[in-house]
């Protein structure tokens, strides 16, 4: 009964041990078209990582994207996302191809489900992982289509608001 | 003993079970519950009169304001479209919160000239409503009636701005407004008057929105000849410009002039034809808030 209660406690300790959250993050989105271009940065992501299962998810709030123009935060905000509807885009999904006994960098692909706007697809994007002394550094840079994420552009601004944006993830895990 | 293990087995198996899904829902209770609601309103102007809104930290606006004559004034003056009122103004956010804006109205030569500040942010739970205080002094150059010193022709004028973002559609707006002229005709009117004002917009779309705006009076002299001020109003926004096509009862443009010294009745067809345009500059480069 002893030695039982001994493995309970140490599996059990061990498995909520596995769970990774970030300790600072870095997003940024970069759009790049005919008359100006658009990046913005937020450091308010949320991110939980089991590194014994790979599996991850995070979430961005997107009222705290900071642009370098306020009227393009808030035009970002009211009509391209509508943050007050849609607060959040999260993933929920896997590294797969990642080994946590690997120290070095290794490529991994997150596979799972990007949520933006209030619609979900499935994706499947490359990344890096890496051990630090102190910390877990994942990244990843991909292209999101704003059309597949119903975000609808006017025509008016086709010129000012590219079709697609580079969105770059930085993730430090804490150990 | 066995409730201990049972215990442990349990939330063992919960770290076990826990899938990508209940991860998301594990960062969900992590997440700040509650954030500030923005862009109550489009612009800075509701109609004629000011919304809670103020400019970004190191934006500067830039405010083209027109007034057309009355659309009763007949076939002669065009239904009003050959005299025009005018204002140009500019509007600097010193910090999100802190803005200060000044104008120069072409009726009776006024100079007006402001402060605005965001004294509470409505959010998503707790506070209920935005509220900005505004005050604002001016100066009319050209002498009306017996004002002869410029003191005489300075008046100020106090609000309080109430708002409430209800939905994304739909933000209503109170104004209590205290004035205060220097100099008055006292067979008409008292140094300090009081006023109500009540306001909102509805979007119909991504970019427009309908306005609309009415000051009622308090305590007004039945000798007043003066009007409630009432306007209404279309919001079009077009990237950096925000443009306003109005109808108002009032030609006269800044607080306290159509406030206190409207003299259209708007349902008697009183009605002036106007707009705003907005453009907005960034100065300054907001500071990118580092990581926490």
């Amino acid at each position: 009964m002893r030695i039982l209660l001994v493995v309970l406690l140490s599996v059990s300790i061990h498995a909520s041990a596995q769970k990774l959250s970030l300790e600072k993050s870095k997003v940024s989105f970069f759009s790049k078209a005919a008359i100006e271009d658009i990046k913005a940065e937020n450091y308010k992501a949320a991110s939980v990582l089991n590194v014994s299962t790979g599996e991850v998810a995070f979430s961005i709030p997107i009222s705290d994207f900071e642009f370098d123009k306020s009227l393009m935060k808030q035009h970002f905000n009211e009509k391209y996302m509508e943050s007050e509807k849609f607060p959040k885009a999260t993933f929920a999904g896997k590294f797969e191809g990642f080994d946590p006994s690997k120290k070095a960098t290794q490529n991994v692909m997150a596979k799972g489900k990007l949520t933006i706007h209030g619609v979900t697809q499935e994706v499947s994007v490359p990344g890096t992982v890496e051990w630090m002394t102190d910390r877990l550094l994942a990244k990843s840079v991909f292209k999101v289509k704003l059309a597949d994420y119903k975000i609808k552009i006017p025509k008016m601004l086709w010129q000012n608001i590219a079709e697609e944006v580079e969105v770059t993830l930085e993730f430090n895990y804490k150990l | 003993m066995r409730r201990i293990c049972l215990l442990l087995a349990a939330i063992m198996f919960y770290h076990l079970a826990v899938s990508q899904d209940d991860l998301l829902k594990e960062l969900d209770s992590q997440a700040p519950k509650t954030t500030v609601i923005e862009n109550t309103f489009k612009g800075s102007r509701l109609v004629n009169g000011q919304t809670v809104e103020t400019r970004g930290k190191g934006e500067l606006e830039f405010i083209f304001s027109h007034r057309f004559g009355a659309l009763n004034s007949g076939s002669y003056n065009l239904y009003g479209l050959d005299k025009a009122a005018v204002r140009l103004g500019l509007e600097y956010g010193i910090t999100d919160r802190l803005g200060v804006g000044f104008g120069r109205s072409s009726s009776d030569k006024m100079m007006d000239y402001y402060v605005r500040y965001k004294l509470l942010r409505q959010q998503t739970s707790g506070m209920p409503v935005t509220i900005t205080g505004f005050g604002y002094a001016s100066v009319k150059l050209a002498p009306p009636g017996d004002a002869t010193t410029l003191n005489d022709r300075t008046a100020y004028v106090t609000q309080l701005l109430i708002a409430r973002k209800f939905t994304p559609q739909l933000s209503l707006q109170l104004m209590p407004t205290f004035v205060h002229k220097n100099a008055v005709d006292k067979t008409i009117e008292s140094n300090d008057q009081l006023a109500i004002g009540v306001g909102g917009r509805f979007k119909v779309s991504r970019s427009v929105a309908i306005t609309s705006e009415y000051y009622h009076r308090l305590d007004v002299k039945s000798t007043n000849p003066y009007k409630n001020s009432i306007g209404f109003g279309v919001d079009i926004e077009t990237g950096g410009h925000v443009f306003q096509l109005l109808l108002c009862s009032s030609q006269r443009i800044t607080e306290r002039t159509f406030i206190t010294e409207s003299t259209g009745d708007f349902f008697n067809g009183d009605i002036h034809l106007g707009f705003n345009v907005t453009r907005a500059f960034q100065l300054k480069k907001p500071k990118p808030k580092l990581a926490q």
